[in-house]
């Protein structure tokens, strides 16, 4: 999908740091991969693997001070995204990108009603006045499939169940039919049938409109389910990627075949014991020397200790960034 | 089976929490019912899970069991006692016999305690500390137990991980020997990666110490790891109840079905292949449940007496028991 066609989003050797002098963390060291258009791509991983500060990243929603994007590019649609303005970016936030966010409570305005909301957005971006953008909030409410619009764009967030809010996200999303949605952890706050409901929707809309999608989850499922593709971060670097059919049946990664032999699953051998990762998700303050996974590795090796890996390619659109993986080694 | 094996029986138990409105005047204007009519039984050494969304009480059962929330009906049978109506004093021998995991490694420590002292504490209040070299002793052997180093003992919660701190509080739980701990959530806070350290963790002691755990999680994949036989909540009540391979293999109420369905397997050519069964809605309040059974709201197989005529948890045999009208026909 992604081979001939440019791509939507190219982020090119993005570093995002956060503070300054020795307490400086790098949360997003080295990241590289690209979004086609219609593609649905998943960024796995733990807490501190720099998921989310990628997300943001692409927005430029860091928050700077401490935070600031060093170097890299974003390309979108052919421009560089971090050689914007403050205004420029603006126009395309909300816009040609949107973004979901876990706790649709804390993303959504408490005493603004669900309808202005949804409609800002096209009031905004495509200088509707707000009669007629409260109109299309409206539909868009139809086609996150609620039922009962006309009261529901006049209630509060409050009002609404956890769903019933980020479907009114994803409504908002829509609204000013973007190119790339990223979604960070979006049902994570919800059940478990309800997460289902609100995933399928996403991918539905996305899919009709040939809209991109960038799924930040830590979920194993839900990338099995919903991604085309799969990028494995971990301590803020890619350490592999990969179509996700060719991922789950070829891991290369220590960490990425750890993960996967650490989850339980439906359809599992239950007398098997669980095979954890050993240790503790590492502390991006004090990292490594080598490859940042190499301390939970069970196969490092002196060279892993040492020398970070590159991410190389492995396979058929595969990349993994392990020595054990890389060429001169086999 | 016989009455021995069996640790804990809970019949018809029933937890209901007054809605009040004004200040003054407090006038009751409503009743949760978030446990109502709960039965089920635990054997020793065994493990219930007990799963379903939020708001189903789940979490509420397991308090009430440990009667930190006052049953509004019921009974609670622990070790052949009825303990429904025990007071303070009777409840404290109680405790030592079960004890509890919390969701939260972080706000389940007190942050201001060293380990020794958190994990020693259920000794110090039952008096079984008095020996200060047996008491070092078994701290050290608490702490080994569940993996974590006893010259650790020294330290606060904060200079420890996630899967460390949940550790911390299993080893406490641990401290008093109890035939029982009810687990609340243990894992869900945890990174993926160590989660499966910490579910070792309970599935080794287990099997060393004989416990019997009432492990309730909305994690279909990890209570299915876990357990033994399940119980799935739905609205207070339990919906299907079965030993752990059947319910998987052969769920039989449309809300275990779903929420089986609902789960995604980590593997691209099974999902793609997986049936998928859509239920649409979310749990309806507990306050003004639906009539007839709770589910029909949401039932893909709703029938015109499920809207009025409430199902019974039928027993099927075999440990198998399940609410649903459309099993009443099948086995009429």
């Amino acid at each position: 999908m992604t081979t001939a066609a440019k791509p939507l989003l190219s982020v090119r050797n993005l570093v995002t740091r956060f503070g300054r002098g020795r307490g400086a963390v790098t949360a997003v060291d080295d990241v590289s991969f690209d979004v086609g258009v219609g593609e649905t791509v998943a960024i796995v991983g733990e807490s501190g693997s720099g998921k989310s500060v990628t997300a943001l990243s692409i927005l430029r929603l860091i928050p700077s001070p401490p935070g600031r994007i060093e170097s890299g590019q974003i390309l979108f649609e052919g421009t560089d995204l971090t050689k914007l303005s403050e205004r420029e970016i603006m126009e395309i936030r909300g816009n040609r990108i949107a973004m979901i966010f876990q706790e649709p409570m804390s993303s959504l305005n408490p005493v603004l009603t669900v309808g202005l909301q949804v409609a800002e957005p096209i009031n905004v971006h495509r200088r509707k006045p707000w009669d007629a953008a409260l109109g299309t909030a409206k539909q868009l409410l139809g086609r996150v499939r609620m039922s009962d619009t006309e009261s529901r764009i006049r209630a509060y967030p409050h009002q609404f169940s956890g769903g019933m809010r980020q479907r009114a996200m994803i409504a908002m999303a829509l609204a000013c039919e973007p190119r790339l949605i990223i979604a960070d952890e979006p049902t994570t706050a919800l059940d478990v049938t309800v997460q289902a409901q609100i995933l399928d929707l996403l991918k539905d809309l996305a899919q009709g409109s040939r809209c991109s999608l960038i799924l930040i989850t830590h979920d194993l499922g839900v990338v099995a389910r919903y991604a085309d593709r799969v990028v494995v971060m971990y301590a803020g670097r890619v350490v592999e990627q990969a179509p996700a059919h060719e991922l789950y049946a070829n891991p290369r990664h220590p960490y990425t075949r750890g993960l996967m032999a650490s989850v339980p699953r439906l359809d599992g051998d239950t007398s098997k014991r669980l095979v954890p990762i050993d240790g503790q998700p590492p502390n991006l303050a004090r990292l490594p020397a080598g490859c940042a996974f190499a301390p939970r590795c069970r196969q490092a090796t002196e060279l892993c200790h040492r020398e970070r890996p590159a991410l190389t390619e492995t396979g058929p659109q595969h990349q993994t960034a392990c020595w054990l993986e890389a060429p001169a080694h086999v | 089976m016989s009455e021995a094996d069996v640790l804990l029986r809970v019949n018809d138990l029933q937890v209901h929490f007054p809605v009040h409105n004004g200040a003054v005047f407090r006038k009751q204007v409503a009743t949760v019912k978030a446990v109502d009519g709960v039965s089920f039984h635990l054997k020793r050494g065994e493990t219930l899970g007990l799963v379903g969304e939020s708001g189903c009480g789940k979490s509420t059962t397991g308090l009430a069991i440990l009667r930190m929330l006052e049953p509004s009906g019921g009974r609670i049978e622990f070790e052949g006692q009825d303990i429904t109506h025990f007071d303070k004093s009777s409840l404290r021998p109680l405790r030592r016999r079960m004890q509890m995991v919390y969701q939260d490694p972080f706000g389940s420590l007190n942050p201001r305690m060293k380990v020794r002292d958190i994990i020693g504490e259920p000794l110090e209040v039952h008096g079984l500390a008095s020996d200060r070299r047996a008491f070092d002793q078994r701290i050290a052997q608490l702490m080994r137990t569940v993996g974590l180093l006893p010259d650790m003992a020294d330290r606060f919660p904060h200079e420890f991980s996630g899967g460390q701190r949940q550790r911390i509080g299993i080893a406490r739980a641990l401290a008093l020997e109890p035939a029982l701990i009810i687990c609340d959530e243990p894992v869900s806070a945890l990174d993926v990666s160590i989660q499966a350290q910490v579910v070792n963790v309970f599935v080794e002691l287990q099997q060393r110490l004989g416990i019997a755990y009432l492990f309730i999680a909305h994690d279909l994949a990890v209570v299915r790891h876990v357990s033994d036989r399940i119980a799935v909540m739905y609205l207070g009540r339990i919906v299907e109840i079965a030993a752990r391979d059947e319910i998987y293999r052969k769920p039989l109420h449309p809300y275990t079905e779903a929420l089986l369905a609902a789960v995604p397997v980590a593997d691209p050519v099974i999902e793609a292949a997986r049936k998928r069964i859509p239920v649409s809605g979310e749990v309806p309040s507990a306050t003004n449940p639906p009539s007839g059974c709770r589910f029909h709201t949401r039932c893909p197989f709703v029938m015109d007496r499920c809207r009025h005529e409430d199902p019974a948890l039928r027993d099927l045999g075999a440990g198998r028991a399940v609410a649903c009208h459309l099993h009443d026909m099948a086995a009429q």
